[in-house]
């Protein structure tokens, strides 16, 4: 009896074992905004291949950190390395792959959920509390046809840092020097006035009770809830509704090689000013501490398959498609990794 | 006598463990905090300023919201959590509504913070909001500037004010019920009325036993975190008056760390941890000293 009992364990130990040689499990943490896409991705990942991927979203600056103390296999993050974050690794260097787009938007409380027209000055005047009520002439004039209410305007802004904030304070030190001097841009800033709720359900929250109430969540989030949002005039001039489409075609031709690029006032025609990439950040050299060949090649597969079949789960989830172009570079960059000088993948 | 031995040794492993904790967590928040107190000094404690863009930081307007939300929290409370005990530990003792309103007061302390903070935002708030907009006219007439946001220091008070009531509550009955029968009965043998019995002989030889539970109550609302966040208002500059929005220690942590991406910043958070922790233990210290001074001898 006993010695059955004996047997079978070693079997299974052996059988286990098997398992975990044939499939390797692969570590990742960071940003919570493409959380949803990335466990969709990472399910379907699975089922087809049977290499099991582990995301856990605990903030771009947690990945940056896990990545930087090489705990995780890849890191995610909304906002591309500083020069002196990526100084820290200086003789491997870290590596940005895009993986989706995003957006904010501006939302509001207003009798009829009209959809606005906004001009940058006007999202900035209003963010910096120079326009105070809703039927200022610099709003009133851009919608000629709603009927906008006298109510003073609350500003509602996340609490929590954020990429979401980090892409609508850097779109606005874009399109205001005063906003860039006053205030500038960060995943946390120092508002000028308003609320704060946390995350985008603590923001549409606030928005919702307030009459009169503006604030900024992400596309997704708007879409999800059927919040109303505004349409916003880009650097070409055109007012553009924000869209799965409009924020793809906000990836213009200026991609830098290494795709650490924002794309907020974007000179595309046709882009939503208000877009954003997140990435998926990895060692070059992937020949460090104890890790194998096969955990590398893993990996470069893994993004490979992101970029590409993994695309097609983006629009379902509310994420923007990587364009033409910026998947093009996304290839060249995986295809940089190497594990002890040797490319991973041909 | 083996098994007695080490009995009293794993015993006293885990006491040891216990008291290693918290002198670890402490190393911990120093080490954390040490970037930003060389950086900033004590100046840190009193600057108002907090822009994660230009890296400047300083702690005051937490450290304000968090003491003004939780004394103003515990003064709202207090007379509700001492009437509740009074009544429960010298007024309905031993009888069955006692029971109803003793498991009523601790389903209060079983409600997680998060429902308390739900219940903030969705009832509490728009009611507020009501009361700001009646007060907005005499705000203006008396130079104080009134917002109708409903979040704010008020609501956050409110909300922590009724989230403590437990804490107090039970413990102040309990050490009511430990007043001697005998001193009670000789207060009435000389005529005494059953107020004057409360006011002149339990209260006072309880005090020290309420100051205690008094003191747990204001440990919970200083480090409260959830229902907090959610209806303070989150901004980081120091609360203008009772109406305005601000933010507190422990809420301010919760909301920044995860995206603190410059070690500054983090460290700064770290070290809003430190002055927090170091607030809890100063109060505390207090609070100890003063019960030791309060008890009655007996």
């Amino acid at each position: 009896m006993k010695i059955s009992a004996t047997i079978l364990t070693i079997l299974a130990v052996l059988c286990l074992g098997g398992a975990a040689l044939a499939a390797e499990e692969l570590l990742g943490a960071g940003a919570t905004f493409p959380e949803p896409l990335y466990s969709k991705m990472f399910d379907v990942y699975y089922s087809q291949t049977g290499n099991k991927v582990n995301y856990q979203g605990i903030g771009s600056g947690g990945g940056i950190q896990q990545i930087l103390g090489k705990t995780v296999d890849f890191g995610g993050t909304d906002a591309f390395l500083t020069p002196e974050q990526l100084a820290k690794s200086p003789d491997n260097p870290l590596l940005h792959i895009p993986t989706a787009m995003g957006a904010v938007v501006v939302t509001y409380n207003l009798p009829g959920k009209p959809q606005l027209k906004m001009t940058p000055d006007v999202i900035a005047g209003i963010f910096l509390g120079q326009i105070k009520s809703w039927n200022d002439s610099r709003i009133t004039g851009l919608n000629p046809g709603v009927q906008l209410p006298g109510d003073p305007i609350v500003v509602v802004h996340r609490s929590d840092g954020s990429g979401t904030t980090f892409v609508f304070t850097d779109y606005l030190s874009k399109v205001s020097p005063d906003w860039k001097e006053k205030v500038g841009a960060g995943t946390a800033v120092k508002w000028p006035l308003g609320l704060g709720g946390k995350g985008n359900p603590g923001v549409a929250g606030l928005v919702q009770q307030m009459k009169g109430a503006v604030g900024y969540v992400e596309l997704s989030y708007a879409k999800k809830n059927n919040l109303p949002y505004a349409v916003v005039k880009n650097r070409a001039g055109n007012f553009i509704v924000p869209s799965i489409k409009s924020v793809s075609l906000a990836a213009g031709a200026s991609m830098p090689d290494d795709s650490r690029v924002s794309i907020t006032d974007t000179d595309t025609k046709d882009g939503y000013p208000i877009s954003a990439f997140t990435w998926i950040l990895v060692y070059k050299e992937q020949a460090y501490g104890n890790r194998k060949a096969s955990k590398a090649k893993a990996l470069a597969k893994l993004l490979w398959w992101m970029t590409h079949e993994g695309q097609k789960y983006n629009a379902d989830l509310l994420y923007a498609p990587l364009a033409g172009d910026v998947k093009a570079k996304a290839e060249k960059i995986i295809k940089s990794m190497t594990f002890n000088g040797q490319p991973i993948l041909k | 006598m083996r098994r007695e031995r080490l009995f009293r040794n794993l015993l006293q492993l885990a006491a040891w463990l216990v008291g290693l904790n918290v002198l670890v967590i402490s190393i911990t928040l120093f080490w954390g905090a040490s970037p930003t107190l060389r950086h900033f000094g004590p100046g840190f404690l009193w600057s108002s300023h907090w822009n994660p863009v230009t890296d400047e930081f300083g702690a005051l307007p937490f450290l304000a919201g968090t003491l003004a939300t939780s004394f103003l929290a515990l003064a709202l409370s207090l007379p509700l959590s001492l009437s509740m005990a009074i009544l429960l530990g010298e007024f309905l003792r031993g009888r069955w509504l006692s029971n109803v309103f003793k498991s009523l007061v601790d389903l209060i302390a079983a409600v997680p913070s998060v429902i308390f903070g739900y219940w903030g935002l969705m009832v509490l708030v728009p009611w507020v909001r009501e009361v700001e907009m009646q007060l907005m006219p005499l705000g203006q007439r008396l130079g104080i500037e009134i917002m109708p946001y409903g979040v704010g220091v008020l609501t956050a008070s409110l909300v922590l004010a009724v989230m403590i009531i437990p804490n107090t509550a039970s413990i102040a009955r309990e050490v009511l019920e430990l007043v001697p029968r005998d001193l009670k009965e000789a207060a009435y043998s000389f005529g005494a009325t059953r107020y004057e019995v409360v006011r002149s002989v339990i209260v006072p030889y309880a005090r020290s036993g309420i100051f205690a539970g008094v003191l747990l109550s204001l440990g919970r609302a200083l480090g409260e975190t959830m229902a907090v966040t959610m209806v303070i208002g989150n901004t980081n500059e120091m609360p203008a008056n009772l109406f305005a929005p601000a933010n507190t220690m422990a809420s301010v942590i919760a909301n920044e760390l995860a995206e603190a991406t410059t070690a500054i910043h983090y460290s700064s958070l770290v070290a809003v941890g430190l002055v927090l922790f170091l607030v809890t233990t100063v109060i505390n210290f207090i609070g100890t000293y003063i019960i030791k001074k309060m008890t009655v001898q007996a």
